[in-house]
């Protein structure tokens, strides 16, 4: 079996007192959609944004052979990492354009640029000169994916992003994903919405109070299994 | 109605034997209640003991320790970084030369031009909470300087060059000396009662949670402008004091020494070094301070350069001063915390 | 003096201390900074300039082609170095560290260099004017400065506002993780900004040292009026900072027109009353909840 894009090993972050993260070690391989469910508060943003580079942590991250542990968020971009954050956190200064074009400061060669991500959402390009506050959440997702996308990344790291979206808004965007999926980037997202990441993913992990509970595919698990590691059951608790 | 009973009678069972216990001081500050009172009293007997020039030099730490434990409070318990505290002490001793010049004897003058600062500092507290941080800091020094120019103007009041402090011509030097240690020694004993009482009351629990995070007090209700209020007032009485005390040690008001922004640069070494937003790190700081600035007095600038240079370390590197350094335990000498004692360990 | 020279000594005034003010609005903006040493770095230049200028009667205008480079340099080093580590630790920590180094600043030039005042001499345009009309003298010296501080400021609003790396400063100030992430160089970005605000207060402080004398213990009010020129003219505006920068100026000079003591007061008393009256400032960029 070759080797995982992604291939992180007993990651463990501490914030003060307090165990984000506990030992957690998953593998994304290129070509696939891989979910971390959770709770509120489970671990899984601070996941994401380890592997980011905005978290020091224990254990160790290989990315497409090499080991970037150690690398600044920053140079992460430039080895094909690329983060959508929860939130969306655009620049509020810059106008729409400017904050695709922000993404290309460290990017990789690569077919994404400014003019495809117009092709991709076809109504950024009337608005390119408006100020990003003026945007509706949803479009603001948009311009922060195309953000990403501009630095040609292996792997997107998706942060939450339906949340505090219309349902209608939210399917919008996943409907984007296979389109990135057949164009070589591999995806790695967040999400609380169970079911909406179960749909989407090729594998997944779930993660309560900052370890791993349930790990696999979607097939392999009922509703109740996922159930039971999102929140935590035993056995016992659930009858 | 049977039911009822055997509810109440199985929640009657299962509650605690004993809740638990909240309590207010901590071993080491009831430990430390004997000797503080054992230094109070020979702090007291002092002027018996020892020379004129000493008693003297201990007025000017208790000045400084004065304005550092009310800066302390200002901007290690509300968060307001005052660079312009210099503005009341400058008021405090111009009131004061004002009530001489006057007919009030000084020492009487002295409780009513702090209480005359508190005054000021109430109208002047809505102008400068317009502004945050940073910004705040700058407004509070261009108060102070517009204060210091505006009594500039008044040459009844000695105008740029100053002038002496009438009514105290009749003492005995070495009396007069001795009084005004004493007065110095009540205000900062009554400084720090003072900050101890407000930091235990609901006030200071209000100042705690505005300092951990303001948004959150705002939330939980906090009146979080009157919290601050009153501290400024508060540290505008004790600056006020100590311009007064200015006034009467040194018999002579100088604008550039009472309005000099100087005053705000040792009262943040002093709060720096010994450690910010606690009771005991003013002390300490004042303490530092003072030796420092003895054994390098005949250096000139340079014990200001290596307060600097210290404070600025202190600030990057241990930012809870020295007595954070010794804080490492919990220590306490002054118990304003909180402490549960009895509570079950575990999730509710 | 004549009316006409005190409202171009009032505009020069307000152009200087928006030069002054641009570098503490990017040191803010950018990284968070309140940097009450400001003024004192701006004395510094001036001193550096009388340092190294050959000798007294040397034209301080040369020292426009070194001190600021020098001061880009040593802003970008401090920011790598001292700068960014407070700014890990809070707000609260660089006010105070910056506070303690302005006070480390005054006292060692005051070693280095005695509590007396100097000036930077310009030769004869301190005394060249022309005369557009018989009775209205306009000083080159002083049109000059209020000409270079504009031209100054718009060249950093277009660099700001049409770089690649302007537009990252710009991204730094909006979000410092979300720029990481994006791929900015944070530490080299804030560093570049800091160098840029560094060399525009070597810029304000050679300007100042030219027209008037200054002093080790002079930074203090150039930094006062730095401040007021951005809180009168709004926070986050550079634009509104020249207008607040000329406000104040023209209150100094139109006040000290009518009595010759009272300048600064005047100029201190309209910002106090802005304040009280209008607290966001006269342009801001944003309004405070």
């Amino acid at each position: 079996m070759s080797e995982p894009l992604l291939d992180a090993q007993d990651l463990t972050v501490r914030h003060g007192q307090l165990v984000a993260l506990h030992e957690v070690s998953l593998q994304v391989s290129a070509g696939e959609v891989f979910a971390v469910v959770g709770a509120n508060g489970a671990g899984k943003s601070t996941l994401l944004r380890t592997l980011a580079g905005l978290h020091p942590t224990h254990g160790r991250i290989r990315f497409a052979g090499e080991d970037i542990t150690r690398e600044s968020a920053h140079a992460r971009v430039r080895h094909g990492i690329a983060m959508v954050p929860e939130g969306r956190r655009l620049f509020r200064s810059l106008t729409l354009e400017e904050n695709i074009r922000i993404g290309q400061v460290n990017a990789r060669a690569g077919s994404w640029d400014v003019a495809a991500c117009y092709d991709l959402f076809g109504w950024m390009h009337a608005r390119r000169h408006e100020r990003v506050s003026h945007l509706s959440g949803g479009e603001q997702q948009q311009v922060a994916i195309a953000r990403a996308l501009v630095a040609n990344p292996r792997l997107l790291l998706l942060d939450e992003v339906s949340l505090g979206l219309a349902p209608v808004i939210v399917q919008q965007i996943y409907r984007v994903l296979p389109t990135l999926l057949e164009q070589g980037i591999s995806m790695l997202l967040v999400e609380q919405d169970v079911s909406q990441a179960l749909r989407v993913a090729n594998r997944f992990q779930c993660l309560l109070e900052g370890r791993t509970t349930l790990q696999g595919t979607p097939e392999q698990y009922t509703v109740h299994d996922v159930e039971a590691a999102y929140f935590g059951f035993t056995a016992e608790d659930a009858s | 109605m049977a039911e009822q009973v055997e509810l109440d009678k199985r929640a009657a069972a299962t509650a605690p034997a004993r809740g638990p216990r909240i309590l207010r001081s901590t071993r080491a500050s009831r430990w430390a209640i004997g000797p503080g009172v054992v230094a109070l009293a020979v702090l007291g007997y002092l002027p018996y003991l020892v020379d004129p020039n000493s008693t003297t030099t201990l007025v000017n730490f208790f000045i400084l320790l004065v304005l550092g434990m009310t800066w302390n409070l200002l901007a290690g318990y509300a968060g307001l970084v005052s660079v312009g505290q210099q503005a009341y002490i400058g008021i405090g001793a111009y009131a004061t030369l004002w009530f001489a010049q006057h007919g009030v004897e000084p020492f009487v003058a002295l409780p009513i031009a702090a209480v005359f600062c508190a005054v000021v500092a109430f109208p002047l507290s809505w102008l400068v909470f317009r502004l945050r941080g940073g910004y705040f800091a700058i407004g509070t020094w261009v108060v102070a300087e517009v204060l210091a120019l505006l009594t500039i103007r008044d040459s009844s009041l000695g105008g740029g060059t100053g002038t002496n402090v009438p009514g105290l011509d009749g003492f005995d030097p070495v009396v007069l000396g001795a009084i005004t240690y004493w007065a110095a020694l009540a205000v900062a004993v009554l400084t720090l009662a003072g900050c101890y009482i407000v930091l235990r009351s609901r006030v200071g629990l209000a100042l705690t949670a505005v300092r951990d995070d303001e948004t959150a007090a705002r939330a939980v209700g906090v009146l979080v402008p009157r919290a601050k209020r009153i501290v400024y007032l508060v540290a505008a009485l004790g600056a006020g004091a100590a311009g007064a005390l200015l006034a009467i040690s040194q018999l002579n008001v100088q604008p550039n020494n009472v309005y000099g922004v100087q005053w705000s640069a040792y009262m943040i070494f002093v709060v720096l070094i010994g450690g910010i937003g606690t009771l005991e790190g003013p002390i300490i700081g004042t303490i530092v301070f003072f030796v420092l600035q003895q054994t390098l007095s005949d250096q000139g600038a340079w014990y200001l350069i290596i307060l600097g240079s210290v404070a600025v370390v202190m600030a990057v590197w241990a930012r809870r001063g020295l007595w954070g350094l010794l804080d490492r335990w919990g220590l306490r000498l002054f118990p304003v915390g909180y402490r549960v004692l009895g509570a079950r360990s575990g999730r509710l | 003096m004549n009316w006409i020279n005190a409202i171009i000594q009032g505009l020069m005034l307000g152009g200087l201390f928006a030069l002054f003010a641009c570098g503490l609005s990017l040191l803010f903006g950018v990284l968070g900074i309140i940097n009450l040493a400001h003024g004192d770095l701006a004395v510094l230049g001036a001193y550096v300039a009388v340092a190294l200028l050959p000798s007294v009667h040397s034209n301080a205008l040369w020292a426009l082609l070194f001190v600021p480079p020098m001061f880009a340099i040593f802003g970008y080093g401090a920011q790598r170095t001292l700068l960014q580590r407070s700014m890990q630790s809070g707000p609260l920590t660089t006010l105070l560290v910056t506070f303690g180094l302005s006070v480390v600043l005054q006292n060692a030039l005051q070693e280095g260099f005695s509590a007396d005042s100097h000036s930077l001499s310009v030769g004869s345009l301190v005394t060249k004017a022309f005369h557009p009309a018989s009775s209205i003298s306009i000083s080159y010296l002083r049109l000059g400065i209020l000409v270079a501080a504009v031209i100054i400021l718009v060249t950093v609003q277009l660099f700001l506002a049409g770089t690649s790396t302007g537009r990252q400063i710009r991204a730094l100030s909006d979000d410092v993780e979300a720029a990481s992430i994006v791929g900015i160089n944070t530490r080299h970005v804030a560093g570049v900004a800091a160098a840029i605000a560094f060399a525009t207060v070597a810029v304000a402080g050679l300007a100042d040292g030219m027209y008037a004398q200054f002093a080790p213990t002079s930074g203090s009010q150039l930094l006062l009026f730095g401040f007021e020129a951005v809180i009168i003219g709004g926070l986050g505006s550079l634009w509104g900072t020249l207008l607040g920068g000329c406000v104040l100026g023209l209150a100094q000079t139109i006040g000290a027109q009518a009595d010759p003591t009272i300048g600064v007061l005047v100029a201190h008393l309209v910002f106090l009353a802005i304040l009280a009256v209008r607290p966001s400032g006269l342009m801001p960029a944003t309004v405070e909840a």
